[in-house]
C-alpha cells in the first residue's frame, strides 16, 4: 500500500527549473532512495513533501489525504517529518534537552512519541533513552554537552533523534550520511535498520550511492529537477542516463 | 603573564547542592536560599526604610515598573529571539485601557489595573501579531513605531482626550498598599518566569530562538508559541503602565515616551540578559541612578551616559552572571 504519492510537482526559482513535474509512490514500511548529482533539485522535493517550501503545482498525498497546501507543522503533526542537510540543532540546549521539544510536540503528547515517551513517565529520562539508542553513550558526558559542542557525527545522530522522538510514519533523511567517515556510516546503518523494523518508512536523499544501495528496497534518480530513472538499485545504476548525469561530476 | 590563564572551578558546595543532595544540611540548603532569603528580606523591608523619605519611595515604585518591562524584554529577546522594543507601547496601551476602565466604567483601581493588564496584552498582542514572521531588527522597528503611530493619532483624532489625556482616575489607596502591590506582582514576575523558561514549554520557546525550521519540523506551530510569548510579555508591560497611570492619576500622551523602551534594554544589558533576575537588577541600579544624579542638572545625562558605558565595557556579561559565577565558582591563575 503506498503511504505517500507525489504527483507532478514543479517548482520554478526566479526562472530556474529546480523541479519539473517529478511524480513518484512510496510503500508503507519501505525505504526509498533518492539520488542526483549537485542541484538536481533533491533538498527542493523534500522541502516541497514537508510544506517548507510551497510548490507551483502537482500534489502531495498521504495515506490519500492531499497534504499539498499544509503548513509544515501540520504536515509534521500528521507524521512526516525531516531532517535538515545542513543540521538544525537547538545549539543552545543540551544534547538530550533537544528531545524535549519534539517530545512536548503536540503529535507525540497526544500518540505518546517513541516507545510512549512522550506522554507517559519523565520527558528528560525518555530523552536520554532515546540517544543512548541511538549510539550516544549514556554513562557519558555526551548526551549532556550542548549541541554546539558536539562533533558532526553526532549532530546526524541527533538530527535523527528529533524526528523519531515524536514517532513518525515518514522520515525524509537529507543527506544524513554526508560529512561522515566510512566507519561513521557503518555505526549508522544498524540505525537505520532498527527504523525500518520499527515500521517508519524512510525517504534517503543520498550522494553516497555505495551505501544507499545497500539499505535502500528502491532508489529513484533527479537530474536539473526531472526524474531519470526508478527501481531496483542495480537497474538504476546501470540506466545510460543516469551514468551520462553522474558522469563527470561525481564519482559513482 | 603570558603564559597564564584564568581557571575556574565550581566550589565544592556548589557541585554538593546540584538536584535533591541540597537538602541534606542547613549549610547546604542556605546555599541555595541564602541569597534569595536577603534579597527578599531586604526588598520587603524596603518600604519600612524609607518611610523616612516618601520621595524615595515613590522612586521605588517607578525602579519596579522598570523591572517589570525588563523582565519582559529579557524573556521576549533572549528566551524567544523576538527583540521587543515595545516598553512604551506596552505601557501606554495599559494605562489608557485603566484610564477608560477606572475613569469612565468606575471599576475600582485594585481591580482595573490587573484587568487593564489582560484587555491591553490582548490588544497588544494582536497589534503584534501580523509581524511575528519579522526576525531581529525588523520586528524592534515596528515595535518602536507603533507608540509614535497611537501618539500622532490621539493627537490628531482627539480621542481619549486628546493631548489633555483622561483625568480623574483613583490613586492606590495607602502608600503601602502602593509600594507592595507593585513589588509582589514584580516577584510573581521574576520567579513566575523564571520557573516557567525552565518547563518543557520554556524549553519550546528557547527552540524557538535557536531555529525555528526545527520547532516546525516538530510539528509545532511557532507562530502559535511566539504569540503566547507576546502575550506574557505585554501582560507583565501592560501591568506596569496600568500602574504607572494610577500612580500619576492621568493617563496621557506621556505614556507612551520613548524612555520605557530604551531604558529597560539598558537595565537588561547592565544587569546580565537570560537571567530575568538580572533585568530586575539593572533596573535597581538604573533608575536610582538617574535620580540621584538630578542633583547635576543638566550634566545628568552626560554622566548617566558614562556610568552606561562603563558598566558595559566593563561588565559586558551582566552582573548577574557575574555575580552567580563568583558566587559557585573560584578563579585561580595556572600556567598554560
Ligand atoms: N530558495 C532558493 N532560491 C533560489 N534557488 C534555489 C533555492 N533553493 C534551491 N535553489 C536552486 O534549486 C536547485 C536545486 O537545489 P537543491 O534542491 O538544493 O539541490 P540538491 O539538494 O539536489 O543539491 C539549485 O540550482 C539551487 O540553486
Ligand atoms: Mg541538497
Amino acid at each position: 500500500m503506498s503511504i505517500l504519492t507525489v504527483d507532478g510537482i514543479s517548482k520554478t526559482f526566479k526562472g530556474l527549473k529546480a523541479l519539473i513535474s517529478v511524480s513518484f509512490d512510496v510503500k508503507e514500511g519501505e525505504i526509498y532512495g533518492i539520488i542526483g548529482p549537485n542541484g538536481s533539485g533533491k533538498t527542493t522535493l523534500i522541502n516541497c513533501i514537508t510544506g517548507f517550501v510551497k510548490y507551483d503545482s502537482g500534489n502531495v498525498f498521504f495515506k490519500g489525504k492531499n497534504i499539498s497546501k499544509w503548513p509544515p507543522h501540520k504536515i509534521a503533526r500528521a507524521g512526516v517529518t525531516r531532517t535538515f542537510q545542513i543540521m538544525r540543532p537547538y545549539y543552545s540546549l543540551p544534547a538530550y534537552k533537544n528531545l524535549i521539544i519534539p517530545l512536548w510536540a503536540p503529535r507525540a503528547r497526544k500518540l505518546g512519541g517513541w516507545r510512549g515517551g512522550g506522554k507517559h513517565g519523565d520527558r528528560n529520562t525518555v530523552a536520554v533513552d532515546i540517544l543512548e539508542e541511538l549510539g550516544f553513550e549514556r554513562d557519558s558526558r555526551v548526551p549532556y554537552k550542548p549541541a554546539s559542542a558536539l562533533p558532526t557525527g553526532y549532530l546526524k545522530r541527533l538530527e535523527l533523534a528529533r524526528c523519531i522522538a515524536m514517532r513518525p510514519e515518514i522520515i525524509l533523511c537529507d543527506e544524513i550520511f554526508s560529512g561522515l567517515s566510512v566507519s561513521e556510516i557503518a555505526g549508522l546503518m544498524p540505525l537505520i535498520e532498527k527504523l525500518k523494523i520499527e515500521g517508519i518508512t524512510l525517504i534517503m536523499v543520498e550522494h553516497r550511492l555505495k551505501e544507499l544501495f545497500q539499505v535502500a528496497d528502491r532508489v529513484m534518480a533527479l537530474a536539473f529537477g526531472e526524474k531519470i530513472a526508478e527501481g531496483k538499485s542495480y537497474e538504476v545504476i546501470e540506466d545510460s542516463r543516469v551514468k551520462e548525469a553522474y558522469l563527470g561530476s561525481e564519482e559513482v | 603573564m603570558e603564559n597564564k590563564r584564568i581557571e575556574r572551578i565550581d566550589r565544592g558546595i556548589k557541585v554538593r547542592t546540584e538536584g535533591i543532595y541540597s537538602i541534606v544540611s542547613m549549610r547546604e540548603m542556605m546555599y541555595i536560599a541564602g541569597p534569595r532569603i536577603i534579597f527578599l528580606g531586604i526588598l520587603f523591608l524596603l518600604p519600612l526604610i524609607l518611610e523616612a523619605a516618601p520621595y524615595w519611595k515613590r522612586v521605588m515604585n517607578i525602579m519596579f515598573i522598570y523591572s517589570l518591562l525588563a523582565i519582559s524584554f529579557d524573556f521576549l529577546a533572549n528566551y524567544t529571539g523576538l527583540v521587543c522594543l515595545g516598553g512604551a507601547f506596552f505601557i501606554g496601551i495599559g494605562g489608557y485601557a485603566t484610564a477608560i476602565l477606572n475613569s469612565v466604567l468606575h471599576i475600582p483601581v485594585l481591580l482595573s489595573i490587573p484587568l487593564a493588564a489582560i484587555i491591553g496584552a490582548v490588544v497588544c498582542t494582536l497589534l503584534l501579531l501580523p509581524c511575528l514572521q519579522l526576525r531581529g531588527v525588523y520586528f524592534a522597528i515596528i515595535t518602536l513605531m507603533f507608540p509614535l503611530l497611537f501618539t500622532r493619532v490621539i493627537e490628531a483624532t482627539n480621542i481619549l482626550g486628546g493631548t489633555n489625556g483622561i483625568t480623574g482616575l483613583e490613586s492606590i489607596p495607602g502608600h503601602f498598599t502602593e509600594n507592595y502591590y507593585i513589588m509582589i506582582v514584580a516577584l510573581i514576575a521574576l520567579f513566575g518566569l523564571r520557573r516557567f523558561v525552565n518547563l518543557d514549554a520554556g524549553l519550546v520557546m528557547r527552540g524557538v530562538k535557536d531555529n525555528e525550521q526545527s520547532i516546525r519540523a516538530s510539528g509545532i506551530n511557532v507562530t502559535w508559541m511566539k504569540t503566547q510569548a507576546v502575550f506574557i510579555s505585554s501582560l507583565i508591560g501592560c501591568f506596569g503602565g496600568a500602574y504607572l497611570a494610577h500612580l500619576y492619576v492621568w493617563a496621557g500622551l506621556s505614556l507612551f515616551a520613548l524612555d520605557f523602551s530604551i531604558i529597560p534594554i539598558a537595565a537588561v544589558a547592565i544587569g546580565g540578559g537570560g537571567t530575568i533576575f538580572g533585568a530586575i537588577a539593572g533596573s535597581f541600579i538604573l533608575v536610582p541612578l538617574s535620580e540621584f544624579l538630578r542633583f547635576f542638572g543638566s550634566f545628568r545625562i552626560v554622566l548617566y551616559c558614562i556610568i552606561l558605558t562603563a558598566f558595559i565595557v566593563f561588565k559586558s556579561e551582566g552582573i548577574m552572571t557575574y555575580i552567580t559565577r563568583k558566587y559557585h565558582q573560584f578563579e585561580r591563575w595556572v600556567d598554560v
